[in-house]
């Protein structure tokens, strides 16, 4: 063994797509600890409830994240709503569970790309992206954004989806699920993709649970966690559909559950379009969260569980609005699972919890 | 302009935006939009990019690593701001850990706005960049000193 050298690894570096800073520890080509920075994307956000009134703030929530934009609306709406004891209808949350699955499907599909550019698999990472490009027509279709769509506000949802554009919907989405196998296939099967996932990055069940991990990262090492399970706000329409989960806790099997994962999110779309009742899209939202009223809420983002707390002061303004983000909650566990691994391996590994740092810093 | 003389390289720096812009940025060199059929590539070396690409707006923690890029790019070089963020601030201009746009840190020759950018937006930005780029150039072979501030955009 030689003598311990520290490598620092970002905030800008080809892989990272975002700014995280790792001091990487290594002794010759092994990475005996990693230690993270954060702070290079902090805002601030969670003080701009003191001059954004709670509709307002529906659109400074939604650009925490622009991967994990819609989930954030929706768990914010969805929070404020517990706070005033509104009652949406029934078809806002089926749009709302339509619209946040598909952006399950864009988020997993644009990892996946990213996964493969990790591992050196450019042509992969091409056809990924690719295959996202006609989920993000689908949103521009429906909600007028690709990455930032502005359609959930506290009460409801702003538009519509029309029966001919949900016809059109299930036809491109069929269509991408077409593709979407062929691309599935070659990540869960290729030996050049195993090579570089199988074995690489372990974390064991019990660490799993000990690191307060969740997500897709947590089901990787065979814990059954998923917030939609609660069958809450719109998901108690669906017939029920099991977790996925891996159990060998590696970069192969969080790719798997993943890529599982869309397939599935697909499959709830469709069922929620077909089941999809006619009415209104909103309700009318009148006076303030009430003095001391406190609300909280959990959401299944594509990263994993979104913890969602508010308190009001009787004005319009909320008192506190907090927000517990799945990476923030996996970060333990990514530093966890670099210790011991080869250097060269370590975007690989950084890349496979999915991390998303605007979320964790926000 | 009517043709490009080189194909630029950029590289992209995300400040400290929200990853809407990032991944436009993305998107506009992946198929779909497909800048890299020009032979526009995206490096992650300073000293190998013509263009910098920049989303978000600075802060204290991420100022000098916006300035440390810049410094290390070598002349003649463009930088883009991507994104409302990276113009001033946008949504999030009265934040306290947010400085403003990332003109508070370099001199910026291209300001593109929109939240998120489309990648429409950010192509046609670029192409802007490159007629900046190119007088530059051209200063640049007659020994003329790079201009140093360039207020304003196109």
């Amino acid at each position: 063994m030689g003598k311990a050298t520290v490598i620092p690894f970002g905030p800008q570096h080809p892989v990272l797509p975002e700014p995280l800073h790792l001091d990487l520890v290594v002794e010759d080509e092994k990475v005996v600890e990693a230690i993270p920075q954060i702070g290079f994307v902090h805002r601030g956000l969670e003080k701009l409830v003191e001059t954004r009134d709670y509709n307002q703030f529906v659109y400074v929530v939604e650009r925490i994240c622009g991967i994990c934009a819609f989930g954030h609306s929706m768990g914010y709406a969805e929070t404020v709503e517990s706070l005033m004891g509104i009652e949406i209808p029934d078809r806002a949350k089926m749009l709302r569970v339509i619209w946040h699955e598909l952006s399950r499907v864009h988020s997993h599909i644009l990892w996946m790309g990213l996964a493969a550019d990790a591992f050196g698999f450019e042509s992969l990472f091409m056809h990924c992206w690719r295959l996202r490009e006609r989920v993000l027509d689908l949103f521009e279709a429906t909600t007028g954004g690709r990455v930032i769509f502005s359609v959930v506000k506290v009460g409801g949802v702003v538009r519509d989806i029309d029966d001919d554009q949900l016809k059109r919907f299930v036809d491109v989405l069929e269509g991408i699920k077409d593709e979407y196998r062929q691309i599935c296939d070659v990540f869960l099967t290729d030996r050049s993709v195993k090579n570089r996932t199988v074995g690489v990055g372990v974390i064991s069940h019990d660490d799993a649970l000990a690191l307060s991990m969740v997500g897709p990262f947590v089901r990787a090492s065979g814990v059954k966690q998923d917030v939609r399970l609660l069958r809450k706000a719109g998901y108690d329409m669906l017939d029920g559909f099991e977790t996925i989960t891996a159990s060998d806790g590696d970069c192969y099997a969080r790719a798997k559950v993943r890529a599982l994962e869309v397939l599935q999110s697909i499959d709830i779309i469709e069922e929620m379009i077909r089941k999809l009742v006619p009415g209104e899209i909103a309700v009318a939202v009148k006076g303030n969260p009430a003095d001391g009223a406190e609300a909280c809420n959990v959401l299944e983002q594509p990263r994993g569980e979104c913890y969602y707390y508010a308190r009001g002061n009787g004005s319009k303004n909320l008192e506190r609005m907090r927000i517990r983000t799945p990476t923030s909650q996996n970060l333990a566990g990514m530093t966890t699972a670099l210790a011991g691994c080869d250097l060269a391996d370590v975007n690989m590994i950084v890349l496979t919890i999915d991390p998303c740092i605007s979320c964790t810093e926000r | 302009m009517t043709y490009a003389t080189k194909s630029p390289w950029v590289i992209h720096y995300d400040a400290s935006s929200c990853n809407g812009c990032d991944i436009e940025v993305l998107a506009a060199l992946c198929p779909g939009y497909d800048v890299e059929r020009f032979g526009i590539i995206n490096t992650g070396n300073p000293k190998h990019a013509d263009i910098f690409l920049v989303t978000g707006s600075v802060n204290e923690r991420n100022i000098h690593v916006v300035k440390e890029i810049y410094d290390q790019m070598l002349e003649p070089k463009v930088v883009v701001a991507c994104g409302i963020c990276a113009c001033s601030g946008g949504i999030f201009h009265d934040c306290y850990n947010v400085i403003g746009g990332v003109d508070q840190a370099i001199p910026v020759d291209v300001y593109v706005p929109g939240c998120a950018v489309r990648p429409e937006s950010i192509v046609d930005g670029v192409v802007q960049a490159l007629g900046i780029l190119e007088e530059k150039a051209k200063a640049l072979a007659e020994g003329k000193a790079p201009a140093e501030e360039k207020e304003g955009g196109e």
